[in-house]
């Protein structure tokens, strides 16, 4: 399963400045360990050991995956990521 | 309707249908027009409960100082309550918001201060508490974190939504201080809680995003995750399509990020028809078009108001 990530500014230094990037799993999780694979560091800045960093949010098809099955939820071909810092409104 | 004076005006806003756009009669969408609120958005709420629980604790006194971060509409209506009851404003504003919305500020009395565009509400949030820092006398009443603000929502949004649409099904509205969300959410949790609360939160240019670590990410204080049944990011240009469609289908003229909260309604409507479910879904109209004439959303293609739009909070 092929997907497209979005990176976001502030990791784009893992990424050769990329803002697109593709990734493949069947899980965010797989996912996740691939983008770290080819972009290694990734990884930690987005997940530590219970979960989803505190200011890292990530949407699949632009619904947040904490409402989803977090790590656990499954990704499909063609489905798209955005990685985003948490910021305030308002 | 009557009224001792303006701010026992706000709320008991009108809660209208719009039978062009709701799928069929059984998935029906419902705008709750809160741009019929005093300064003209949902903020006066939050405003006038928040200055109303600070006199209580006894923190405010005539000529009083108030400190806000604020991307406009909490300033401006913390600047009509403000005057009323005779305080002084300060705002705290990222520079990247729309012209009207300085103009508004300085009609109703209030003193700017800019914080940088990169950043956005973050930055803003950052210098308001180093300024408060320097005049501790000022009051902030940091609409982030302030129970009032939920609590306003609780007691009056949750329960007109419910007595004007008791067969009410899902709730949406945006995030941002979080407090529409909460309260109401907190409101249907107690007293109809098969009701689902659905967040829309506006997806920015990268500019907004311009932090420089993750560790300066921002939560709100009165954020609950539990109080949410989902929540969607939505874009720029979905946003400013809705915008328009809510304008040419049912004559609603409101501004950018009732648009955004329209995508996700929409979205859901069209899940619940699909599913072949009944639906009444009540969505927050935040506030009226009038702010955002100068960002040519109203205007052109949707990709050149996109571009327009690119490095502003628009919502």
């Amino acid at each position: 399963m092929a997907v497209e990530v979005r990176i976001p500014t502030i990791l784009r230094p893992y990424t050769g400045g990329e803002k697109l990037v593709t990734a493949e799993g069947t899980t965010l999780a797989e996912v996740i360990a691939d983008l770290d694979a080819h972009h290694p560091g990734l990884s930690e800045r987005l997940i530590d050991d219970s979960g989803l960093r505190r200011f890292v949010n990530v949407y699949l098809n632009d619904e947040d995956v904490r409402f989803l099955d977090g790590l656990a939820t499954g990704i499909a071909d063609q489905d798209s990521i955005t990685i985003l810092p948490a910021v305030a409104g308002g | 309707m009557r009224f001792d004076s303006l701010l026992d005006s706000v709320g008991h806003t009108p809660l209208v249908g719009l039978p062009r756009l709701s799928p069929s009669p059984d998935v029906r969408l419902w705008a709750k027009l809160e741009d019929r609120n005093p300064t003209g958005s949902v903020k006066d709420r939050a405003a006038l409960a928040m200055v109303e629980a600070a006199e209580k604790q006894g923190l405010l006194h005539p000529g009083s100082t108030l400190l806000e971060p604020t991307s406009g509409n909490t300033g401006i209506s913390l600047a009509m309550v403000a005057k009323q009851r005779g305080y002084n404003l300060v705002c705290v504003m990222p520079e990247n918001t729309s012209a009207e919305r300085t103009q508004l500020l300085r009609m109703w009395g209030a003193e700017i201060i800019y914080s940088p565009a990169a950043g956005g509400s973050n930055e803003a949030v950052r210098v308001a508490k180093h300024i408060h820092e320097q005049n501790p006398e000022w009051v902030m009443l940091y609409q982030y974190g302030n129970p009032a603000n939920a609590q306003a929502h609780y007691d009056s949004t949750g329960p007109e939504l419910l007595a004007d649409l008791p067969t009410i099904t899902h709730f949406v509205a945006g995030l941002g201080t979080t407090g529409t969300l909460m309260g109401v959410g907190r409101f249907f949790r107690e007293h109809k809680p098969d009701v689902a609360i659905v967040a829309a939160e506006p997806r920015y240019g990268e500019l907004v995003y311009g932090l420089r670590n993750l560790d300066e990410g921002f939560i709100p204080e009165l954020y609950d995750e539990s109080m949410l049944t989902t929540r969607f990011s939505v874009g720029p240009l979905d946003a400013l399509k809705r915008t328009r469609e809510l304008l040419e289908k049912e004559g609603i003229f409101a501004g950018i990020s009732t648009g955004a909260i329209l995508h996700a309604a929409l979205g859901i409507a069209a899940k619940a028809e699909k599913e072949g479910r009944k639906a009444d879904i009540a969505f927050i109209v935040c506030d009226g078009g009038w702010k955002y004439l100068s960002t040519g959303a109203y205007e052109g293609t949707l990709e050149e108001a996109e571009s327009a739009l690119e490095g502003q909070l628009w919502a």
